[in-house]
């Protein structure tokens, strides 16, 4: 993330990240976040699971768990769609970059 | 019943914001988007707050739903258009609640918030008050809301549908991805329900899928015998009710509101789970 500090998401205290996995990251445009995209957890078969709309610094979070995952966003300005394969219980960020 | 009798497009309604006798209501489970910017004129209604008993685990009752909607300056003969976020969800419950207490003309925006913020539309946040009116609403029309004894007595012998996730249905989650995985009741689903996920009869951008693709769907769905659909909290159940009865003209399905919350609470019914 070109020398940002690591990004780490806001957490009820009550998460625990030995038993959860939480996918979160910042869509963005260039270096802009992106705020009101949509973004969707697809599950291995592409079935949806969830779907958020990202805050005004650009963020998403989702309690996932280990196994392999689709995101896809959605916004007036663009759209894309990354995979996750989350091995263990934690946090995974995965930056978004629209195109 | 034709799509257009209860669906209106993202163009048709930027071009009736100020129509006189159309009303714009967004529906959220978070009021916060609508504070946020709404459509303009739209005035807002809370799922929670404003169509839930503050007491009884019930809806609003007759009279408190008259006053609802007399506050909030809707009449009897407007035209209701119905939007909101989560897909919709929250629009379509409150769709069937319109339906439930009589109202005559109400639709949906297809594609809700969503599809109207990914076109880039215009939002506003301006107050919006209405002349407060004497609404009227009806008994409540319970051909169309199904109660838990109902769900019991069609197992096996009429269609259930159970619109939740495949991990929600299989018994491996309590509630969607993004919320609390808290409650106490026990995970699965009603035997014999089918598992047609609210999300397929939807498009990426909100908008309801073609009546053919629908169709394709809901092939499993005999209309020969009745419907109940239900899911966590009656909310994606609504989206469903509205796909089988107002799109595909089903006969008589219903929305089970209860859904999986209080029959995943009940003592001494058959429950199915896989894992």
């Amino acid at each position: 993330m070109c020398g940002a500090p690591a990004q780490t998401p806001t957490l009820p205290a009550s998460v625990d990240l030995t038993k959860e996995t939480v996918i979160f990251g910042v869509v963005s445009a260039g270096d802009a976040p992106v705020p009101g995209a949509y973004v969707r957890l697809l599950d291995a078969s592409e079935e949806f699971v969830a779907e958020v709309v990202t805050s005004a610094p650009g963020d998403f979070r989702f309690f996932a768990a280990p196994g392999a995952w689709t995101l896809s966003v959605l916004h007036r300005d663009g759209s894309v769609r990354k995979q996750v394969h989350a091995l263990e219980p934690g946090l995974i960020e995965v930056p978004l970059q629209l195109s | 019943m034709a799509r257009a009798d209860v669906l209106v497009s993202a163009d048709w309604a930027e071009q009736n914001l100020n129509t006189p006798g159309v009303v714009f209501v967004e529906v959220d489970e978070d009021t916060a988007a609508y504070d946020g910017g709404h459509l303009a004129g739209a005035v807002k209604l809370d799922w929670k707050t404003d169509l839930q008993d503050p007491v009884r685990r019930d809806f609003v009752n007759k009279e408190q739903f008259e006053k609802l909607l007399s506050a909030k300056g809707i009449g009897n003969d407007d035209t209701v258009i119905l939007y909101g976020g989560n897909n919709n969800w929250f629009a379509a419950y409150a769709y069937w609640y319109f339906k439930l207490y009589g109202h005559q003309n109400v639709k949906l925006l297809d594609g809700g918030r969503k599809k109207w913020e990914l076109d880039g539309r215009e939002l506003s946040k301006d107050t919006v008050s209405r002349p407060a009116t004497q609404y009227t609403a009806q008994e409540p029309d319970t051909s169309i809301r199904a109660f838990r004894d109902e769900v019991v007595a069609a197992i096996g012998k009429q269609n259930l549908v159970d619109v939740r996730s495949p991990d929600e249905f299989s018994g491996k989650l309590f509630a969607p991805a993004h919320l609390p995985q808290e409650q106490p009741y026990v995970a699965g689903h009603v035997p014999g329900a089918v598992n047609v996920p609210w999300s397929k009869a939807a498009n990426e951008d909100g908008t309801f899928k073609s009546d053919e693709e629908l169709r394709e769907l809901y092939a499993g769905v005999d209309d020969s015998k009745d419907t109940i659909a239900y899911c966590r909290i009656g909310e994606r159940s609504s989206h469903t009710w509205f796909a089988l009865r107002e799109l595909l003209g089903l006969k008589n399905v219903k929305n089970y509101d209860g859904s999986w919350t209080e029959y995943g609470s009940l003592v001494g019914v058959p429950v199915e789970r896989d894992v």
